[in-house]
Formats: C-alpha cells, sequence, structure tokens
C-alpha cells in the first residue's frame, strides 16, 4: 500500500523547559525534540501493513522549521521509504492551518492511506488529522487502537470513555493512531545507515492566515499547597474528615 | 441577536453529563454576549427528542432534534454534516462541543465542513469583543496557552468537568431537523459499541477517579481500587500505563499523556509516582489525595492531601471509613 504518515516534532516531554522572554513561546534554548508519541505510533502501523500486505511505499510527512529534517531521517531510519519537509519558520498554533498545507502536500499522489497521530503530545489538541481529511474529501476515522484492512475497506477500534465502538470504511481513508496500536521500533544500526541515502525533499509550506494567535504561554497555576495528612491506616480517619468537612467531597 | 450553538453529546438513547456541561458552556457565553439564545441539538434513534426537556433545564432556549433510526449509533459524517449545516445556517456569535471521546472526533470535522478554525480542548473562555480568549493546557500539562480566535462563528471544544452544569431552566422550541447527510450515504460506519464494566460510572461521567499505578504489584490487587470505588459509589476506576502496557487493565483505563484526560472532583492516586506523563491526564482534578509509600514520590507535589504508608493497609481502611460514612 501508498501510505502516508504526518509526523510533528515536538520538545521532549520529559525535559523541564523554559518559556521565551516574548511570553509566548517555549525557550528553544538547550531544548531536545523528538517525534510526537502517536505519530511514532502512526509510522509503526504503516510499517507493519506493508510488512503484512507485502510491498509498499511509505512517505512521511513534516512541517516545520530546520530540525524536522532530525525526526524524519529518524522514521527513515525505521524503514519509511521517503521524506517531505515542509518548511516553515514555526508550526502555526492554528490546526486549519497546518491542515491546509498539508493537504497540499498530500493531494493526488495516491495514497491508501493517511496517517496522523491523535493529537500532537505539545500544544495539540487533535485537530490537524481531522482537517486534512475535510480538505482532501477524504473518509476519516480518529483515534483508532486497532486496526485490520482486507479487500479495500478497513476495520477500526476506537476508545471512547467507558466502551468501545467498531468502525468500518473504505479506503483511501485518513486515520488518527491513538495509545493501544503499536509503539514505535527502534531504528537499528542498519536502518540508520540506509535512512542517510533515502530522499527528503524539502519545500515551502504553503501557510494560510490563522485566526488562531498565542496571546500568552504561561506555566499552569499553582496548585494550593497539599499536606501531606499522617502516615499509614491510622491517618485515614483524618483523611476522610478532611475529604467530608473540608474538600466537600465526599 | 447572534445565538449561541451547542452539540448535546447521547450515547445509547441518554444525554451524557457532557451535554449539560456543553449546554451550561453555551448558555455562559450567551449570557456574556448579550444574553441571546442558545440552540442545543440533539441526534439519536427514535425517542432521542425526549432529551429536549433535560437541555431546557440546562439553558437551551431551542432544541433541534434529529431523530432517525440510523443514529441511534454515532454517525460521524451524518452528525458533522447536520451541526455544520445547521450552524451555517444560523446566526451564530459560537458553537460549542464535548471534548469527549465522541467530540474530539466530531469538532474538527465540523470546523473542517465549515472550513473554521477549531479551539480545542479549552478548559476556560471568555468573550472580548470580536474574539474569544481561551486556555488550553499544552506540553504535558507544564504550560498553558492562553489562545485567541477571532471571527464568528467562533468553534470551541471543552475539555469534560472544566465547567459544571448548573441549571437555567426555560421550556425550549422543539424543532425536529432531518439528517444533512442520508445515514445510507455515510463512508465511515460504525458499527459496533460494546460497553466495559457497565456497572460503574465511566472515566468522563464520574465526579470521583480512584486511579491505581503499579505500587498494587499484580492485576488481582486491583480489586482494592475497586472496592474503594464501589464504597465511594459515583466512581470511576482509572491506571497509569505501566498498569495498562502490563496487561493489568484495558488501555481505556489510561490516564495521562497518551490516555485519558479527567477533571473529576476526587482523584484518587493510589501506588502511583506521579511521573510527568501521567500528571497531564489529571492534575486539573478539584481534589487530588495520594497514597504511597514514597513521601518523596511526586504525586504528593500535586496533591491536597496525602497519606505516606504501605496501600495494602491504607486503602483497605480507607475503604472501611468511607462504607461506614455512606451508612451513617
Ligand atoms: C511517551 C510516553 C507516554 C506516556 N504516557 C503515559 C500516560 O498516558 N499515563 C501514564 O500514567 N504514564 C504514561 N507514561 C509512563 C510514565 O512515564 C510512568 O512510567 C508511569 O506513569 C508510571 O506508572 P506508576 O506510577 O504506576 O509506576 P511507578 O512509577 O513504578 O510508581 C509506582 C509507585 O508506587 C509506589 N508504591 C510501591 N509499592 C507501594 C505500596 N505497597 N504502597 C504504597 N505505594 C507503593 C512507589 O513508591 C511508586 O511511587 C508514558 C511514558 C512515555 C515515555
Ligand atoms: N507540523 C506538523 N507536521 C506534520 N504533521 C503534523 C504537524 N502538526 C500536526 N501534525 C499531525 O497532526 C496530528 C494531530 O496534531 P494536532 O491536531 O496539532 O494535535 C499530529 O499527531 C501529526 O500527525
Amino acid at each position: 500500500m501508498k501510505i502516508a504518515v504526518c509526523i510533528k516534532r515536538v520538545p521532549d516531554t520529559e525535559m523541564r523547559f523554559t518559556i521565551a522572554a516574548d511570553g509566548k513561546s517555549v525557550d528553544p534554548t538547550g531544548l531536545k525534540y523528538e517525534m510526537s508519541t502517536f505519530d511514532e505510533y502512526a509510522v509503526e502501523v504503516a510499517l507493519r501493513l506493508n510488512e503484512q500486505h507485502g510491498p509498499g511505499d511509505v512517505t512521511v510527512v513534516g512541517l516545520g522549521p530546520d530540525g524536522v529534517g532530525e525526526i524524519l531521517r529518524k522514521a527513515l531510519s525505521m524503514g519509511v521509504d521517503r521524506g517531505v519537509h515542509l518548511t516553515a519558520p514555526e508550526v502555526p498554533f492554528d490546526g486549519r492551518v497546518v491542515a491546509g498545507a498539508l493537504a497540499e502536500a498530500l493531494t493526488g499522489q495516491g495514497y491508501d492511506l493517511i496517517l496522523f497521530g491523535r493529537n500532537a503530545t505539545d500544544t495539540g489538541a487533535g485537530v490537524v488529522g481531522a482537517m486534512t481529511a475535510g480538505r482532501l474529501g477524504l473518509p476519516c476515522v480518529t483515534a483508532v487502537s486497532h486496526l485490520e484492512i482486507a479487500n479495500g475497506r478497513g476495520t477500526a477500534r476506537r476508545e471512547l470513555e467507558g466502551a468501545t465502538e467498531t468502525v468500518e470504511f473504505p479506503l483511501p481513508a485518513v486515520l488518527t493512531i491513538d495509545e493501544g496500536i503499536a509503539r514505535g521500533r527502534i531504528p537499528s544500526l542498519k536502518g540508520i545507515m540506509a535512512a542517510k541515502k533515502k530522499p527528503i525533499d524539502t519545500r515551502e509550506a504553503s501557510l494560510g492566515a490563522p485566526a488562531i494567535v498565542v496571546d500568552r504561554l504561561a506555566p499552569p497555576p499553582d496548585r494550593p499547597p497539599g499536606r501531606i495528612v499522617g502516615e499509614g491506616p491510622d491517618a485515614v480517619p483524618e483523611l476522610v474528615a478532611l475529604l467530608r468537612d473540608e474538600a466537600k467531597v465526599l | 441577536m447572534a445565538a449561541i450553538f451547542a452539540f448535546a453529546e447521547s450515547r445509547d438513547g441518554a444525554l451524557r453529563k457532557v451535554a449539560l456541561e456543553t449546554v451550561t458552556a453555551a448558555r455562559r457565553a450567551a449570557d456574556a454576549t448579550g444574553g441571546g439564545e442558545v440552540h442545543a441539538m440533539v441526534l439519536g434513534g427514535p425517542g432521542i427528542a425526549d432529551a429536549a426537556e433535560a437541555l431546557g433545564r440546562a439553558g437551551a432556549d431551542v432544541v433541534f432534534t434529529v431523530e432517525d433510526a440510523a443514529l441511534a449509533r454515532y454517525s460521524p459524517e451524518v452528525a458533522a454534516a447536520t451541526a455544520a449545516a445547521a450552524i451555517a445556517d444560523g446566526d451564530y456569535r459560537a458553537a460549542f462541543f464535548p471534548a469527549s471521546a465522541e467530540g474530539r472526533d466530531l469538532a474538527p470535522r465540523v470546523a473542517a465542513a465549515l472550513d473554521r478554525s477549531l479551539l480545542a480542548d479549552v478548559t476556560e473562555f471568555t468573550f472580548e469583543g470580536d474574539d474569544v480568549v481561551a486556555s488550553h493546557p499544552a506540553y504535558a500539562g507544564k504550560a498553558v496557552a492562553t489562545l485567541r480566535l477571532s471571527g464568528a462563528p467562533a468553534l470551541l471544544s471543552v475539555r469534560p468537568g472544566a465547567v459544571t452544569a448548573v441549571e437555567a431552566p426555560r421550556t425550549p422550541r422543539v424543532e425536529a431537523r432531518p439528517p444533512a447527510l442520508a445515514p445510507a450515504e455515510a463512508r465511515v460506519v460504525v458499527t459496533g459499541l460494546v460497553a466495559r464494566g457497565a456497572a460503574r460510572l465511566d472515566l468522563a461521567e464520574a465526579p470521583v477517579v480512584v486511579a491505581g499505578g503499579r505500587g498494587l504489584r499484580a492485576a488481582e490487587h486491583f480489586g482494592l481500587v475497586e472496592a474503594l470505588a464501589d464504597a465511594i459509589g459515583d466512581a470511576a476506576v482509572g491506571a497509569t500505563r505501566a498498569v495498562t502496557d502490563d496487561g493489568w487493565r484495558d488501555p481505556a483505563d489510561q490516564i495521562g499523556q497518551t490516555g485519558r484526560v479527567v477533571s473529576p472532583d476526587l482523584y484518587i492516586a493510589v501506588g502511583i509516582s506521579g511521573a510527568i506523563q501521567h500528571l497531564a491526564g489529571m492534575r486539573s482534578s478539584r481534589v487530588i489525595v495520594a497514597i504511597n509509600r514514597d513521601k518523596d514520590a511526586p504525586i504528593f507535589k500535586v496533591a491536597d492531601y496525602g497519606i505516606v504508608g504501605d496501600l495494602f493497609d491504607v486503602v483497605p481502611r480507607l475503604t472501611e471509613e468511607i462504607r461506614k460514612l455512606r451508612a451513617g
């Protein structure tokens, strides 16, 4: 199958970070980056589908500044065939603008599947996948946690709160990938060597004007200081009294 | 005067708790922008129109009911087309969706159909002239972005639990609407919906979440967490990724950056260290209780109340005390 996967470069979740002097962005000094977690799952899903269904072709597409090349290269070392880097000085916060640029790069390429992450793990709220599908006029299934493809059709599972949904759809389609389906493989040494020779097509992203802008980026409001009620089971009666009388949650 | 649109989520013929939260959010928006009407839309199988009364009690002036046997289950394309058509046909200042599992699927589809931007997964919002200014937790909860969206209609999805449903009763005008896309034409079709552990409230509905971590040591010890949730009554059970990875719990129970985000009134963390990826899913809970034997565990930094101790001693005692409280 011919598959595209859209991958975003995000700051490493585990890293401490500081907010830049403009009060609107993350200070890039010393920041480490990685492929957004769900996007890594999506790359793995694409690779496994082709391992399972016979040879195919997987393209990764990343939009953003220079450093995006590194995560594209990582995907190539996992086994992806080619990359497309849509260059932009920064990734706009407005998912509609990102979707517009991705759709333009993805249209008319004959992909059987276009995969996204459920949401980007930095600023994302899970809109780019479905919006890109809308632009492309393709059927879309979001937050897929299990997937089977046969005879030009797919069956996916989605985890809702307290229930599991089964969804059927025709190919070509856009899917966004959730936790539970696959974790990204670690690139082998051979994969890393091979990746150096794989093509990355670099061109400027065509970004429309955003309707959403960032006013402020700030640390979350501090939670009121908590307290240790006590040690061991003897502290339980006091905890229950506090939850009932002070916090009023029991 | 411009009105506010609210999408009322239902499942199995009944409104979800987030439906009332969404109408409350819309009511608040209407009152903040000059007191226009709130128009709620509910889709479902035959009988779903009965939900109109509850939506009126929550503050809807008009309820659009879209009843069709084929809509007994969520149909993403039909719901998106029908909501988008209603928003496009009316004069709306804003449209509200829940950022629940269904709402996260629906809202971006509607935004795509209308070719408008979406403020997704917001926890707070205000209207400033032509703009909506909203908070969106980002970077695994390590920062909050304040975002500004200009123009109307403004599309927003609101994090479950971020707005508490309050009554603003009125008798709504009820208007039956046909689906804007014939259900038979939908390409994406939901063919099954299976509830897990139907006896218990789920993570989006429950005002209390009791979550267990690797400190429980084995799947069978989750019985302690279940018993505590049962004693509390209206509680759901959650888990860390360490636990779902080991197969002790269903992946759908996972709370955190790669799981669900919850904001219950009370969150009880049992044997959970408090990794950043876990905190991303629960730090906006109203009251957090942690039980951990390591007094330096990071979970205590976000907890309002903590007990340092062995969970195998503390949790059964807590269950017992809460049972006593409930009985007395
Ligand atoms: C990309 C990525 C995404 C992730 N997403 C998520 C996510 O969505 N959700 C999530 O939860 N994690 C996520 N994680 C994993 C996260 O980093 C932690 O590994 C995980 O949350 C730890 O789970 P835990 O607290 O159950 O286990 P541990 O960190 O092992 O903590 C167990 C705790 O139990 C305590 N304990 C042990 N025995 C007892 C006892 N008898 N009595 C009392 N206390 C006891 C210990 O002191 C310890 O604090 C993610 C990680 C990565 C890399
Ligand atoms: N800058 C980007 N470049 C490539 N893909 C992206 C980008 N931003 C978002 N995506 C894709 O869209 C998904 C959802 O992003 P979001 O809507 O921002 O949460 C991500 O998991 C990626 O698959």
